[in-house]
């Protein structure tokens, strides 16, 4: 009988050595393929939403823009937007049904506690047996200016879209566009309440869920003439270079021709300077300006100011998903000089959006330098230190600072005396630009301003576009109806 | 006074009390680190458990002391141990339920003290091989009975008398092994008697098969009858393995692997859930059939195990609701995803010492009777846990049965207590030897 025992012994030994090998099978070599099966959902949303996911603070780091509380359900922790749409476009939404986006996404896993810099902090509330802890990250949006922007865009009854940066170190002051949406239907944990809120956003043809100001593109009509106008100054035509000015353009190749707005001719005689119709907004004068210089020179210079050759290439950097300006590569044009001189003043092949002119004139006003957009400046661990920083950054330089210099007071008489005499505020010296983009026929023109100021040392830049010419309609310019809701963003943030 | 007696003597006081305190830390330390992790606070039942496991593990200590003072000091605290995991689990799941497994375990206990107490030498059980063989069938088939047996979850295994219901069938594993070992130490001369040949096995008479056709009946009855799949491979495990052992004959390995293949094939032919199984245990992860609910069952005990990784979410920090049966059947699931790796491996090692530990006082053993009964009833404990844990991981089909000592279930924990008594005294030898 020994024997058997024996060989029993190793009989069962062998057994739970197979069960071994297994177990390590399932927890080790194959827990990840296991864990990601679609019917383990609910066990990957129950483990997330253990974690108290840090909080999104305001520029002033007291603001709370996102944040957790307690929750009785499965789910231990609920996401919490107290400003509900008004920085729905930034935060992003936390949804257990839909994911996460813009902030929520980008910086997950800082807010999820994942970051390596949170390592101790997580080892420490691990062996406490306290709840993981995310850290609280903190934007660069200033709520002052943001409220004042949701309120300068509530003022007109058309759709608004606004983008304000610090032109120094390139901080997103605010970033608004209507309509927006509340996220906290898409965190709630009533999947029901989930989907009925997006189903409707997602049938609402006005799109709530994408900002106007950074997501989707429009003409930018003729503010894109100071992208025009760097051009010409970094290929050595200087503001007082004098340029023919007829009273409309006839284009190579066909009949069309490119007017003035209002169709008359700017005045100053048959030849002026470029300042001067930058300051009227020539049409025919930059359109000229376009030709002149070719697809090439214009294609560079809308490249160091950001804009790609197609929407989604090589954007910008930011901190959330957003989409640059396209300016088509020089190829395009071949044997389309019209084109040339109709993309010079902003329409026809170029898109922008707010934040993009925003950049624009940011890089104007900061001597030349465009910074990199940037939407969030530090995290902190739960206990308050600070475990990442997130400096400004330099993207280019589309312009030598004297040319910088020379766009910007270019840019001061179009507000001192030119189509954009509604952003003036007294005892402040703004730099601006109007814009009014056709886009497609019997449609209202987009109305676009941009600006910055003080010109001298400016500490906002902003743009403003109201879609279809807003209240005003067909008689809209973006000096009667966007110049003003530009000014009082602007006052915001020099506090006047 | 024999050899073998001297040996082993009076074993001494030191290793028997530390082993036993270790086991009550760490079954207290589970308890109240699970209490943390569940609630963030000493749980409110601090006390009455302690005083339960502490008094509970003391008493049975001090039984061992006196009424087995042989007996080999790491088999109580091993399965103490195995024990003190499954109540924090069960406790993480359910206060409710931990409440009455405490119970349970108080009960046992006695009933583990009661067996010493009666059972003063193993070998008194040899005398009544048939009455306890008969009891043990009885008990096996009473849930068929019209009236008092109840079908739960699929199979026909429990029984209801006013209030109480119970598994017959737990204990009536222990009765049959102790007959088996009884019966076989009689018989096995003339099973060993080989008169004819297959190939390169010799074969006894055709007549000494019969017990053999009668266990491999008896299982399929369980199988068709009660639709207890791990049950009729238990049993029929157990048996054919005292037979081997008994006889040193592997011809009945063979003939017993041959009749238990011819039985599953015809279990699968004739019956939907046992198709239905096998194909559980194939797919429980395709994607295809994962929501379906008995894929769906088993997939989420892969996820927990697969959740928990090496070190495991920690106790009352993961998700083990979410398994089914977490409490019975899938506690070692539960236990996996909570303890990790480090947790199933300590499960799968505890059940190696004590089925080692179980064989060795087997070999130490000089009488036959008390040497088969050991081997039988560590071979119970080890093939039990390997169905439930193989069937859990995806090794073998899941068939349900508890994982001895640490599953929730009076009737499981109260066998097992019985079972480890009988190991215990094994181990000791008899209470009163004859001195020379």
């Amino acid at each position: 009988m020994d024997r058997q025992i024996k060989t029993l012994g190793v009989a069962l030994l062998v057994l739970f050595l197979i069960v071994f090998a297994q177990v390590n099978y399932i927890q080790v070599f194959a827990a990840d393929r296991i864990s990601s099966n679609p019917a383990n959902a609910k066990r990957q949303l129950i483990a997330e939403y253990k974690v108290d996911r840090g909080s999104i603070l305001a520029s002033d780091g007291a603001t709370v823009l996102a944040s957790s509380r307690k929750s009785p359900g499965d789910l231990r922790f609920q996401r919490r937007y107290p400003h509900a749409e008004l920085y729905a476009h930034e935060t992003g939404f936390y949804s257990f049904v839909f994911g996460r986006s813009e902030l929520e996404a980008s910086f997950n896993d800082y807010l999820a506690g994942d970051a390596a810099e949170l390592l101790p902090q997580t080892l420490t509330d691990l062996i406490l047996g306290r709840p993981k802890r995310g850290a609280t990250i903190v934007s660069t949006l200033d709520p002052a200016i943001q409220e004042a922007a949701e309120q300068a865009a509530a003022s007109e009854s058309g759709e608004v879209a606004i983008a304000a940066i610090d032109p120094g170190s390139g901080d997103v002051l605010a970033l608004y566009s209507e309509p927006s949406y509340d996220p906290n239907l898409l965190a709630s944990q009533d999947p029901k309440v989930v989907r009925d809120a997006w189903d409707a956003l997602n049938a609402d043809p006005d799109k709530p869920l994408l900002s106007k100001a950074s997501d989707e593109l429009f003409p930018p009509g003729s503010t894109f003439k100071l992208v025009t106008a760097s051009a010409a100054l970094e290929n050595g035509f200087g503001p007082d270079s004098l340029w023919p000015n007829p009273n409309q353009l006839d284009l190579p190749l066909t009949d069309a021709t490119i007017q003035n707005f209002g169709g008359g001719t700017c005045s100053g005689g048959s030849q002026i300077t470029m300042a001067e119709a930058l300051r009227q907004s020539c049409n025919v004068v930059f359109g000229g300006i376009g030709l002149a210089l070719g697809p090439e020179k214009l294609a560079a210079e809308a490249r160091k100011y950001g804009f790609t050759a197609e929407a989604g290439d090589d954007l910008v950097p930011f901190d959330i998903p957003w989409t640059s300006g396209v300016f088509p590569a020089p190829e395009t044009f071949e044997g389309r000089d019209p084109a040339v001189a109709i993309s010079a003043i902003g329409q026809q092949d170029v898109a922008a959006n707010p934040l993009q002119m925003a950049l624009v004139a940011g890089a104007i006003g900061n001597g030349g330098v465009e910074m990199q957009p940037r939407l969030v400046t530090e995290a902190r661990d739960p206990s308050g230190r600070v475990v990442a920083e997130f400096g400004p950054k330099e993207f280019s330089q589309p312009l030598s600072p004297q040319n910088a210099a020379d766009l910007t007071q270019m840019m001061v008489s179009v507000v001192q005396s030119g189509t954009g005499t509604a952003a003036q505020i007294p005892g402040v010296t703004v730099a601006g630009k109007t814009g009014t983009a056709q886009h497609g026929e019997g449609a209202n023109p987009h109305a676009w301003f941009v600006c910055f100021a003080p010109a001298e040392a400016p500490v906002v830049a902003v743009a403003v576009i109201v879609l279809d010419g807003g209240s005003l309609g067909s008689e809209a310019t973006g000096g009667q109806v966007a110049a003003p809701i530009a000014k009082q963003v602007v006052e915001a943030a020099l506090g006047v | 006074m024999s050899r073998v007696a001297t040996a082993r003597g009076r074993s001494s006081l030191a290793p028997s009390i530390a082993f036993t305190v270790l086991a009550l830390i760490l079954a207290i330390g589970a308890y109240v680190i699970a209490g943390f992790g569940k609630r963030g606070h000493l749980p409110a039942t601090f006390a009455l458990y302690v005083t339960i496991f502490a008094a509970g593990y003391a008493g049975a200590l001090i039984a061992i002391r006196v009424l087995a003072p042989r007996a080999d000091p790491a088999l109580f605290p091993t399965a103490a141990v195995l024990v003190g995991l499954g109540f924090a689990m069960i406790f993480r799941l359910s206060g409710g339920l931990a409440a009455e497994q405490a119970t349970w375990v108080i009960v046992g206990l006695i009933a583990f003290g009661a067996t010493l107490l009666v059972v003063r030498d193993a070998r008194m059980l040899d005398s009544y091989t048939y009455t306890i063989g008969l009891i043990g069938l009885l008990l096996l088939l009473l849930p068929v009975a019209p009236g008092i047996g109840r079908t739960i979850n699929g199979a026909r295994l429990w029984v209801q008398i006013g209030p109480i219901g119970f598994q017959p069938a737990e204990i009536g594993k222990v009765l049959i092994v102790i007959f088996l070992a009884s019966y076989l130490t009689q018989k096995r001369e003339l099973l060993q008697v080989a008169t004819s040949r297959i190939g390169p096995f010799r074969l006894p008479p055709a007549k000494h098969l019969g017990p053999v056709l009668l266990a491999w009946g008896a299982s399929l009855a369980i199988l068709f009858i009660q639709r207890d799949l791990g049950a009729s491979l238990l049993y029929f495990g157990i048996f054919v393995v005292m037979l081997w052992v008994a006889t040193g004959r592997a011809a009945y390995l063979v003939i017993g692997l041959i009749l238990f293949v011819i039985g599953a094939y015809a279990g699968w032919l004739l019956f939907d859930h046992v198709q239905l199984r096998v194909d559980i245990w194939l797919h429980a992860l395709d994607p295809k059939k994962v929501f379906e609910l008995g894929y769906g069952q088993l997939a989420q005990a892969e996820f927990g195990m697969a959740s928990g990784g090496i070190v495991g979410t920690g106790l009352g920090q993961g998700s083990p609701g979410l398994i089914p049966f977490a409490s019975t059947d899938f506690i070692f699931a539960a236990i996996g995803e909570e303890l990790g790796l480090l947790g199933t491996t300590a499960v799968l090692l505890l059940y190696i010492v004590l089925v080692g530990k179980g064989l060795r006082i087997a070999l130490r053993t000089q009488d036959a009777f008390s040497k088969l009964l050991a081997v039988g009833l560590s071979a119970l404990v080890a093939i039990q846990a390997f169905v439930i844990v193989g069937g859990v991981t995806r090794v073998i089909p899941l068939t349900g049965v508890t994982l001895p000592f640490v599953s929730y279930g009076g009737s499981s924990l109260i066998s097992n207590f019985v079972l480890l008594a009988l190991l215990v005294r094994v181990s000791s030898g008899p209470l009163a030897p004859r001195t020379t």
